[in-house]
């Protein structure tokens, strides 16, 4: 897709939400080291074509769920760099007061279900928000953001099948990243694409550059003009590469089982440079402007950490609270 | 009053939920159909958008309704036997049950699950358990046992109209019983339990279809002179305590019957909850009839020796009596 064919509102957006991801998660990875973060971080450092271009497709209405590697995700769909940083530190300001953490946040004002821990569990999820907009005459698509692992994972084939016999406005957008925690999607997974999966629950699957922000943007963009007209669900599968381990920290228990030239020549195709190259060649985009927006997004994640660890760590009371709507 | 058939009152608190809020909507296997009578007839009424019969795949369908649920719909769905939660143990334990907390209070779960639970005859044991003390140790999931039609229409109005996740257990056996149902609207509030019957003597704590053995072994136990209370809870969460402590203050001498296993089940976790509370009302030690701790066997004289019945209701009874 030619850049030139978008406003350069829209780019700078998509270029800032790029960037925002990749500073977002590189900080992220160095507070953990540093033990500033608990729990588990997963990071996806070099994808962040994937969660840009489908979240440019889509509004406020509209539904996503998505991973444990979800930071992407949430941050394409609107989500403040601020509450989900206080949320990573478990602090009673994040999205979820501290009980959800990286893997679990949820922000229901922006349509997003939930990052989710089970491989696979959002899947379903995402089928039925899309089984309610179709109550609503189809006016929101519910995107289930997932890895390639999920799809050997049961949730995946019912949920296809059952959205394209309901015809339901659902887009599944596979996220592969060539790894499923450490195992190469190679050794784990019959087809070599897993959009071919899509021939058997009788939809279209697409297999698109996941490093190439206006191609997914563009292929979502069908996929949502087809859901809305109540024509049934689209497989995307996304190509990218997982540049970080599975889990931030993994050095200290698991041996390297990457070929470091296979992430050497994977890092040559940066999303972010990819992208930055397509904007500079329109001639109506400045290197400076590109550079303003990269110092814009340092002071925000700045401000997200600062506001983070000066935020209240949650009153041990709250931990019997929210258990049930109506207890 | 009238007296109706207990799937008749499923079948009624389900049309006048659907009736009352369109976002109220059925799912499962064969529900246009209605297998069991539950669901029949209301496809007539509602239609196929409403009254959804979903392929065999229970962590696809029970999952959809998670994600109906947290995008503004209402969803009852049916699980066809309690078994079958295993196929999707994890949209109900890890999503449906965890998700409102995990949010910070954020998602709105408003689901209702059916299933038809318990032994209704040589089906085995795959067909025949007792699942809700496995949920019971899952937080965040409701848990509503109704014993007779009358409570099982009211139970599921309110579960239906519940804010947060509920598993609705239909006792198999219960599915040929009758009983009275009050005229007009009928609500059964969850976490309110009842006394079945009054008495003195010893109270039964009887959860499910064993409520109809209690109150039989009641009356016999009465012309023997043993005043003998009958105290459903009707719901294991929310749980009446009050209600529970308030028998065994009332009489000192506990049978808890429950159709369920003896290690770990609901049996188990309501003594340990009249020890903890009411240890000091206790004139003698709480007995617990439940299924020994293997799963339901095929063979008739096989699973008649497994499951609780009357005569060892009574003869626990007995053994704590004055």
């Amino acid at each position: 897709m030619d850049a030139s064919a978008i406003p350069k509102e829209q780019l700078f957006h998509m270029y800032r939400t790029m960037v925002t991801i990749r500073r977002f998660e590189e900080t992220i990875r160095d507070l953990f080291f540093q033990g500033q973060i608990p729990g588990f971080v997963h990071v996806s450092i070099g994808e962040e074509a994937v969660p840009t271009g489908v979240c440019a497709a889509l509004t406020d209405k509209d539904y996503i769920t998505t991973t444990h590697r979800g930071h992407g995700h949430m941050l394409a769909k609107g989500g403040e760099p601020k509450r989900m940083m206080a949320e990573l530190f478990g602090r009673k300001t994040g999205y979820c007061k501290g009980k959800g953490g990286s893997m679990h946040i949820v922000s229901y004002e922006l349509g997003i279900l939930g990052a989710n821990g089970i491989v696979g569990a959002g899947i379903p999820i995402a089928t039925g928000a899309a089984l309610a907009s179709s109550f609503r005459g189809n006016e929101a698509v519910a995107v289930s953001f997932f890895g390639d692992g999920a799809s050997n994972e049961g949730t995946f084939h019912e949920s296809l099948n059952l959205a394209s016999l309901w015809k339901l406005p659902a887009i599944y957008v596979c996220q592969n990243n060539a790894y499923a925690e450490f195992t190469a999607t190679s050794e784990s997974t019959s087809v070599k694409d897993i959009a071919v999966r899509a021939a058997g629950y009788d939809m279209p699957g697409v297999v698109v550059d996941g490093n190439d922000v206006l191609a997914v943007y563009e292929v979502m963009r069908q996929a949502v003009t087809r859901a809305k007209k109540g024509e049934g669900p689209t497989l995307i599968e996304a190509k990218t590469y997982r540049w970080e381990g599975h889990v931030v920290g993994e050095q200290a228990f698991v041996a390297d089982y990457r070929d470091p030239q296979e992430i050497a020549a994977a890092k040559q195709r940066c999303p972010i440079v990819l992208f930055t190259q397509k904007l500079l060649e329109t001639g109506f985009v400045a290197a400076a402007e590109l550079e303003r927006i990269q110092r814009e997004v340092q002071a925000t994640i700045d401000d997200a950490v600062a506001f983070a660890q000066s935020s209240p760590l949650p009153d041990v009371s709250e931990a019997t609270q929210d258990v049930f709507a109506n207890p | 009053m009238r007296d109706i058939g207990f799937i008749e009152a499923i079948n009624e608190a389900l049309a006048e939920e659907m009736e009352r809020d369109p976002t109220v909507f059925v799912m499962g296997e064969d529900v246009r159909l209605g297998a069991f009578g539950a669901t029949r007839g209301l496809i007539d009424k509602f239609g196929a958008t409403r009254v959804r019969n979903t392929p065999i795949s229970e962590a696809g369908f029970a999952g959809a309704g998670v994600g109906a649920a947290m995008a503004g719909m209402r969803p009852v769905v049916e699980i066809e036997f309690a078994s079958f939660f295993y196929c999707c143990w994890d949209q109900i334990c890890n999503q449906a049950g965890k998700l409102r907390y995990m949010s910070g209070g954020q998602a709105r779960m408003p689901i209702t699950y059916r299933c038809v639970f318990g032994a209704m005859g040589s089906a085995a044991a795959q067909h025949s358990e007792v699942v809700y003390p496995q949920f019971l140790a899952a937080p965040g999931l409701k848990i509503v046992i109704p014993s007779d039609a009358g409570d099982m229409k009211g139970l599921l109005k309110a579960s239906i109209r519940d804010d947060d996740p509920v598993l609705v257990f239909e006792h198999g056996r219960l599915g040929f019983t009758r009983g009275q149902v009050p005229d007009g609207e009928h609500i059964v509030p969850l976490g309110k339990g009842a006394v079945k019957r009054a008495g003195t003597d010893v109270s039964i704590v009887a959860i499910g279809a064993m409520v109809a053995k209690a109150l039989s072994v009641a009356e016999e136990l009465a012309q023997d002179g043993v005043s003998v209370e009958v105290f459903d809870p009707r719901t294991l969460v929310p749980l009446d305590e009050d209600g529970l402590l308030a028998t065994v203050a009332k009489t000192g001498r506990v049978v808890i019957a429950d159709e369920g296993h003896l290690r770990g089940g609901a049996a188990a976790d309501l003594a340990a909850i009249v020890i903890d509370k009411g240890f000091d009302y206790l004139n003698a030690p709480i007995k617990r009839v439940t299924a020994l701790d293997t799963p339901i066997p095929f063979s008739p004289p096989l699973e008649e020796f497994v499951l609780p019945n009357e005569a060892k209701i009574k003869a626990a009874v007995q053994e704590i009596a004055r």
